[in-house]
């Protein structure tokens, strides 16, 4: 019996509590929130790629903007999808090159040293290669660190060392990537003539650029397909770093989905630029004999010039007796 | 424990910015920075309201998330704060924030943005409360003091709310039980992944 009551109290509550919009838009007639703004709808009129904005009275334009829902994609990807990425492409590459050396060795010199050596990259060769090559290397370990130190080595610096060296490599890729672009710009004009595709690079991929195979050496020119390709991917992977890291650099150049997704082109394109630079150096060190004297001191030996670039040493050899031949006219 | 949020009821507020002003006098923010701002949606048209909003204390806070240093950390009362040594100024956290609400005290030439300011919810950093570090550095902390954030407690229409998620949120129900109409808990569904419903 009580409960019947209280159920009764109950059900009576409720249906005056219930009744009490549409009571109030009966008195009034009126209900303000009829066509007011609802943040769902504008949310859903959105279909998630911009922001919901209004008018704001403070100097700051960019405040603006309300609420802007796809900062959660953007940290999805942050934190989701660019270890994923990051670790295939850095991962995946260094078992490949493992894989590689386990298979094929270090390719040798077949003939073996000469002990003559030809002049392969100049100074002035050299210095953009390593100008490019060592702000590379802290442009892109400043890198990982921003995006993956938290999950790799915070836990073993603790936060105040890690904050202190994290911002140390903020610095120093902000400022190293300036000297990063110039060498990409010294390359370009220094290479670029090289590095113009051709017949002979369509044979050389054919062959696999004898990579496969022992004792196979396709014809190549001064760079091979292979360097061809490392040299346009450093130039147009460079030309798309540096635009995104500009506007990154000077955050008031754009808006906040722009850089979002500048910092997404960015991180995306930095781990498969690393992956690529790995092979690089792999096979200018360790992977094939030889290979480093070409940036090291700039002279190669002579039979490693003849198996890898058969027809670039013709054409030296060429260029050097033809300027014998017209410096010897005028003592005959 | 309580969980503390803010909720601004739109259809109270009259975009007088008195809650910009007083966060900015009691926590002396720097020009160019302003933990609290009002925007209005749909200005001089029908329908048109008023939201004031900031650090909304988020649950699984998106910058904590992203933050390559780990500089955030949440209160026992689920407030987000973070730590000004460890910021290094990267912008990731402005990236990610639903609302807006990391400001850097430099426009930033090359990157360099200086150290993050956000909302405190009035309740300071890491340094020792009531400290004179902890002052220059976040601001007031009212909180220890027992006090609940100077925005809210300022609010002439009593629009914007801040206390316990439930405290409020049932304040806000009422609210629009008795007037018949509201416009919704701006942001709660962004920054807790539920709102209040009437």
């Amino acid at each position: 019996m009580n409960a019947w009551v209280k159920s009764l109290v109950a059900a009576a509550a409720f249906a005056v509590v219930a009744s009490m919009p549409a009571q109030a838009q009966n008195y009034n007639n009126f209900n303000p929130t009829k066509e007011s703004v609802k943040e769902e709808q504008l949310l859903n009129a959105l279909k998630g790629d911009a922001h919901v904005a209004g008018r704001i009275s403070i100097p700051d334009q960019k405040a603006a903007n309300l609420i802007q829902p796809q900062g959660q994609q953007w940290r999805a990807f942050h934190e989701q999808r660019l270890p994923l990425i990051g670790g295939a492409a850095i991962l995946g590459m260094l078992v490949a090159l493992i894989l590689f050396y386990l298979v094929r060795g270090r390719i040798r010199i077949e003939n073996g040293f000469s002990g003559i050596t030809i002049t392969r990259f100049a100074t002035l060769d050299r210095f953009a290669h390593w100008l490019t090559a060592g702000c590379f290397i802290v442009l892109a370990l400043s890198g990982l660190n921003l995006s993956f130190g938290r999950m790799l080595i915070l836990p073993y610096f603790g936060p105040e060392s890690f904050a202190t060296l994290t911002a140390w490599g903020k610095l120093a890729h902000n400022y190293l990537a300036f000297p990063f672009m110039l060498g990409l710009a010294l390359m370009f004009v220094l290479w670029v003539k090289d590095n113009i595709p051709n017949h002979i690079d369509l044979e050389w991929m054919k062959q696999g650029g004898g990579l496969f195979s022992k004792g196979h050496h396709p014809p190549a020119k001064r760079f091979n397909a292979g360097q061809k390709v490392v040299f346009w991917i450093v130039m147009c992977g460079g030309i798309v770093m540096s635009l995104s890291g500009w506007f990154l650099l000077f955050p008031y150049l754009a808006g906040i989905a722009d850089l979002q997704l500048y910092t997404t082109i960015h991180a995306v394109l930095a781990v498969a630029f690393v992956a690529a630079m790995l092979a690089h150096a792999y096979i200018g060190s360790v992977g094939m004999e030889g290979a480093f004297d070409a940036m090291g001191n700039g002279e190669v030996d002579i039979n490693w010039a003849r198996e890898h670039h058969s027809l670039w040493v013709e054409e030296e050899q060429a260029k050097a007796r033809a300027s014998a031949g017209s410096k010897a006219v005028p003592a005959e | 424990m309580a969980r503390m949020k803010f909720l601004c009821d739109a259809d109270r507020c009259i975009e007088c910015n008195a809650c910009v002003t007083a966060c900015k006098n009691e926590h002396e923010v720097p020009w160019g920075i302003n933990r609290r701002r009002v925007v209005t949606i749909n200005d001089g048209k029908p329908g048109e309201r008023s939201v004031s909003m900031a650090c909304m204390h988020c649950t699984d806070a998106p910058c904590a998330a992203v933050c390559p240093v780990s500089c955030f950390y949440t209160t026992v009362d689920k407030v987000v704060l973070h730590s000004k040594d460890l910021c290094i100024g990267c912008g990731y956290c402005f990236y990610a924030c639903p609302f807006g609400a990391p400001q850097y005290p430099k426009v930033g030439n090359f990157g360099s943005r200086g150290k993050m300011d956000k909302c405190t919810y009035c309740a300071g950093g890491p340094e020792a409360d009531f400290s004179t570090v902890e002052y220059e550095k976040y601001g007031r902390n009212r909180l220890a003091e027992g006090k609940l954030p100077l925005c809210a407690e300022m609010c002439s229409t009593k629009s914007l709310l801040a206390g316990d998620g439930d405290i409020i949120a049932s304040i806000y129900k009422e609210r629009v039980m008795k007037r018949g109409y509201g416009s919704g808990a701006w942001g709660w569904k962004t920054a807790y992944k539920e709102t209040v419903n009437v």
